[in-house]
């Protein structure tokens, strides 16, 4: 802890104060404790997004090299017609991932938090798809999803002749496997997430509102929920973190096939700027990428932490 | 959430909870059940025998090749080995992004000055940022400091990454606090680290939870930055997994891919059992054990 | 005492020789599966016995792609491994940027210059440097096929596309998958790479090497297109992703009749306990007999500061070429010797008419480069046209012009 990085970026609260050492000292704690993780960002995040956005510039093949050639590498990204199906592709993706998850982590918490025997037993369930990485699950869900291996042939066999769940072979539908194996690995940690913010919900306020004759259902909707907001975020956050890096998923569960139909932006800049040899073409679609979603979440993270301070 | 004598109608209604919960748990667990059956059947039955037929007779063959036997690219000594390096870099990467998490929280959550809701913002940023964009600087940078492909720069780059979650997951669990609690401390002299060791550590574990689940998982099952980071004998158990599966002699031995995928998350597994009992009720300020 | 300290003095001497002569080899590779392992194996003992020490870094999986997201960061941070499994173009490319050293010396010791057909060595030179070494030489056109199921259909193997298609209803109503194959952009393109060969050599290179826009949207590519969209009849349903060796498993068991693949399939063939001629037939892949589609795996130098590192660097390319290296590695992994005056004996009849028609081809000008596997042009026009290849046989909205349209302007754009 370097005391230069106090005039960092806090320079303007900065007051110039005869005060003893110590109180000085004591007063910029604060400030000091934050300063490490706030440089190692504007290094490992900010110089890294900088240095990704000069490399889009670039004619860059197998490894950076500093030629700069313009936008052209974004003019041919939007011809691309397989950078057209892996944007469409997160927004069908990313939509339905985080609503289902949202919608079932909250439900689940609330039904896990009725004092249900054996809740521990459960909470485990569902939160284990987590624990098991996608190399392998991958294999698991390919073989359910497979029609020639898993639920249709099951069922089929059962006697339901006709039953039909072919999604993974159909390149209009399997985007929809997707959803399902992604939901299925992290709706548990969002439950997890709104379970511990149910845990800090004050008691007091729940009986007081009880007292006062409120439904259950209302008590949710009025007082626990919007106590819940902070966690909210935090789970929308993990989960726009999760949608848009899904990549095992996809290299596991699709390869991005039936042809590219089930490509994701992840996967399409990885494969460029790695097995491909086309690191500027990558570049530029992590750009892409980046810009996108930093379009839809500033102004949400803008609005969520300027709320907090009026309230 | 009282306890008033049940009637029929709620007596219905708590049973339909636990067909709920159950048919959730059974969903959740389909998955399991299929890489648990096939990690215990033959190659031959998995080849001859539907997805959810049961083995024959369980042999326990495929868990013990894939712990000590099974060929991991051109070394045969199953995934034993790579347990050791993988916690070698979990623990201290947790550890450390989990507490600097928990004090970046406190700050921006309770010692709030100007421009600190701005910076939390600026660091959420860093969730966002698709981590294959970052490899090739990352590298650059490591072989700099002297940390290329060490256990050392590997835990530097997972608490740099995950420092943006931990801090996120602390600061919201701190903002929900009471506020008098903090301000009667000060107001008793209490300073900085003393509130945080104190007042507000004691009351953070369902958020520590949290956040160890959170950091642990992602950190156990990372297989990019394992792969590119890490020297050639300290690759984490994922690296060692994905080698595994890939590694075939002539026909492919589902049953012990599984084994070692389900001995791999074990330790996650675990930590989550663990961790859960600290779910508990009734930790938050004061709240009356319901 | 005087004895015993003479004797100290000459362990340490030898020590220090040892050490002076003997290096490290770093070697990143992806030869992970059975037989690739055992050979490389071999290697690693020979390295050994010679003093060296082999610290083996594989990476397997994806063909090779996490392996070589692991080259370039170690690259970019300055410390690239010994050696690296590279092939095809991008030996060129990794030369261009300078990172590769060169084996002249090795080249000139080994007489590489004689025994390695030139096809070979021109893939393995940068600027005229000899700066990779080949372990092998994989043909890629050929059918496999088993025989039986062809019989309880009441077909011949097909020796031609057409032939081929025609064999798909009796096929199918015997309860046999005509065609194994899995949905993966690299095996699409495999099968169609097939389909362009026998249309000429002449027209492939054109394709695939010259990247003649014209000979692209033409309307002999039009025609190749077709004829592979057909090839979706004599699949299954279910081959979206299926791994190349799963389908070969298909063959084996009689399930499906037969498979478009490169001779690596072999060895699942091998594995299974199945005898070449009896159990299963190779033959070259339909309207493609006497042509040879090559794919050759090679192991690039990369430059290194320490001089050990580099002596053990040259020993290991020395070794490479070995005779007996050569042997084991291809009996293991399908394919047959890059090296030239090779002993026959131990190789199986797949592998003897791949020796046999890789000369043949040479004479007659019939000898390509795979595309499919990188080697007739660059990583980066190779992915634009796995895109538009797998996309057009997976899709049901584009006709084969549209494709073929596609096609020229996806490989001129990555040009």
């Amino acid at each position: 802890m370097n005391p230069k990085s106090l005039s960092l970026p806090e320079t303007g609260t900065v007051r110039p104060v005869t005060l003893r050492l110590q109180d000085r000292l004591a007063a910029q704690l604060p400030k000091l404790v934050l300063a490490p993780t706030v440089i190692v960002t504007l290094v490992a995040v900010y110089g890294y997004m900088i240095w990704t956005g000069l490399l889009s510039l670039t004619s860059s093949r197998i490894l950076p090299v500093w030629k700069f050639i313009g936008t052209d590498q974004y003019s041919k990204l939007l011809e691309n017609d397989r950078w057209g199906v892996a944007v469409e592709n997160l927004i069908i993706f990313g939509g339905l991932f985080i609503l289902i998850c949202l919608v079932l982590g909250v439900l689940m918490a609330i039904l896990l938090d009725q004092k249900i025997r054996a809740e521990g037993a459960l909470r485990t369930i569902y939160l284990y798809p987590m624990a098991i990485s996608f190399i392998v699950t991958g294999t698991a869900w390919k073989w359910l999803l497979n029609p020639g291996l898993g639920l249709q042939k099951t069922i089929r066999d059962w006697g339901f002749e006709s039953f039909t769940f072919d999604w993974l072979v159909n390149p209009d539908m399997v985007i929809y496997c997707l959803v399902i194996a992604a939901v299925w690995q992290s709706s548990g940690f969002v439950m997890a997430l709104f379970l511990a913010g149910l845990r800090g919900v004050d008691q007091e306020m729940v009986k007081a509102a009880q007292l006062d004759g409120a439904s259950m259902p209302m008590i949710y909707r009025r007082i626990i929920l919007p106590c819940l907001k902070p966690v909210f975020f935090s789970a929308f956050v993990i989960l726009s973190h999760i949608a848009i890096k899904s990549f095992d998923l996809v290299a596991a569960l699709t390869g991005g096939g039936p042809g590219y139909s089930s490509d994701l932006p992840a996967t399409f800049m990885y494969q460029h700027a790695f097995t491909r040899g086309q690191m500027g073409l990558g570049a530029a679609s992590a750009m892409l990428m980046l810009g996108g979603v930093l379009a839809i979440l500033v102004p949400y993270l803008y609005s969520e932490l300027r709320s907090k301070k009026n309230g | 959430m009282v306890k008033p004598q049940q009637t029929l109608s709620q007596q219905l209604l708590r049973y339909g909870l636990y067909a709920i919960l159950a048919v959730a748990a059974l969903v959740y667990l389909l998955p399991l059940w299929v890489m648990l059956l096939t990690s215990l059947k033959d190659v031959e039955e998995i080849r001859s025998g539907t997805l959810l037929s049961l083995p024959g007779s369980i042999n326990f063959d495929a868990w013990s090749k894939a712990w000590s036997g099974a060929c991991t690219g051109s070394t045969c000594e199953g995934i034993a080995p790579f347990f050791a390096n993988s916690f070698k870099i979990v623990i201290p990467a947790v550890l450390i992004s989990t507490l600097i998490g928990a004090l970046n929280g406190y700050v921006l959550s309770l010692w709030k000055f100007r421009g600190s809701e701005l910076l939390f913002g600026a660091m959420l940023v860093g969730c966002f940022i698709p981590f294959q964009v970052i490899l090739l600087p990352m590298a650059r940078m490591l072989a700099t400091l002297g940390l290329a492909n060490t256990t050392t720069g590997l835990v530097a780059v997972h608490v740099t990454y995950g420092v943006a979650f931990t801090t996120l997951f602390f600061r919201n669990f701190y903002v929900g606090l009471p506020k008098e609690l903090i301000a009667a401390a000060r107001l008793d002299g209490a300073g900085f680290f003393f509130i945080f060791r104190r007042v507000v550590l004691p009351l953070s574990t369902p958020i520590i939870v949290v956040c160890v689940i959170w950091q642990f998982t992602q950190i156990w099952n990372d297989f990019l930055f394992g792969v590119v980071f890490s020297g050639s004998d300290t690759q984490p158990v994922t690296v060692a997994l994905n080698n595994l599966v890939n590694t075939s002699f002539g026909g492919k031995e589902y049953n012990v891919d599984m084994a070692a995928a389900l001995m791999a998350a074990l330790p996650t597994l675990l930590v989550y059992v663990l961790a859960g009992k600290y779910f508990v009720r009734g930790l938050t300020a004061g709240a009356v054990k319901g | 005492m005087k004895t015993f300290k003479t004797c100290l003095t000459s362990i340490a001497l030898s020590i220090a020789c040892a050490t002076a002569s003997a290096g490290e080899v770093e070697v990143l590779h992806y030869w992970t599966s059975g037989g690739e392992a055992a050979a490389v194996n071999v290697l690693k003992q020979e390295m050994e016995a010679a003093g060296h020490t082999w610290t083996d870094f594989a990476v397997a999986g994806g063909g090779g792609e996490s392996a070589m997201t692991v080259l370039k960061s170690r690259a970019i941070s300055g410390n690239p491994p010994s050696a690296a499994q590279i092939k095809g173009l991008d030996i060129q490319e990794w030369g261009e940027l300078g990172f590769l050293t060169s084996l002249d010396d090795v080249a000139a010791a080994g007489k590489w210059d004689s025994l390695l057909p030139p096809v070979v060595s021109d893939v393995m030179k940068y600027d005229g440097h000899y700066v990779a070494v080949p372990v092998n030489v994989h043909r890629v056109n050929w059918l496999w096929a088993n025989p039986e199921a062809f019989k309880k259909a009441g077909v011949e193997i097909p020796t031609t596309w057409e032939e081929m298609i025609a064999s798909g209803p009796k096929l199918k109503a015997a309860g046999i998958i005509p065609l194994a194959h899995g949905g993966q952009a690299w095996q699409d393109a495999t099968t169609f790479e097939a389909i362009a060969l026998a249309e000429g050599a002449d027209f492939y290179r054109k394709a695939f090497v010259e990247h003649d826009e014209a000979t692209l949207k033409g309307p002999t590519m039009v025609k190749v297109l077709t004829t592979f969209k057909q090839m979706r009849d004599l699949i299954d349903a279910d081959s979206s992703g299926r791994d190349w060796n799963v389908a070969t498993s298909m063959v084996i068991n009689g399930q499906a009749a037969m498979q478009i693949m490169g001779d690596w399939a072999k060895g699942e063939f091998t594995a299974a306990g199945k005898e070449a001629g009896t159990d299963y037939v190779c033959v070259a892949a339909p309207g493609t007999a006497g042509m040879f589609t090559f794919n050759i795996d090679s192991l690039a130098m990369f430059t290194q500061s320490d001089d050990s590192r580099a002596q053990a660097q040259k020993d290991l390319a020395a070794m490479v070429m070995d005779p007996k290296f050569q042997e084991t590695f291809n009996l293991n992994k399908g394919s047959i010797p890059a090296r030239q005056g090779m002993d026959r004996t131990p190789f199986d009849a797949c592998a003897l008419a791949s020796m046999d028609d890789f000369t043949l081809s040479a004479e007659k000008g019939t000898l390509v480069p795979s595309m499919a596997h990188g080697m007739s042009t660059s990583s980066r026009v190779q992915g634009a046209i796995y895109d538009v290849v797998t996309n057009y046989f997976n899709a049901s909205d584009i006709t084969a012009e549209q494709a073929a349209e596609k096609l020229a302007r996806a490989v001129n754009a990555s040009l």
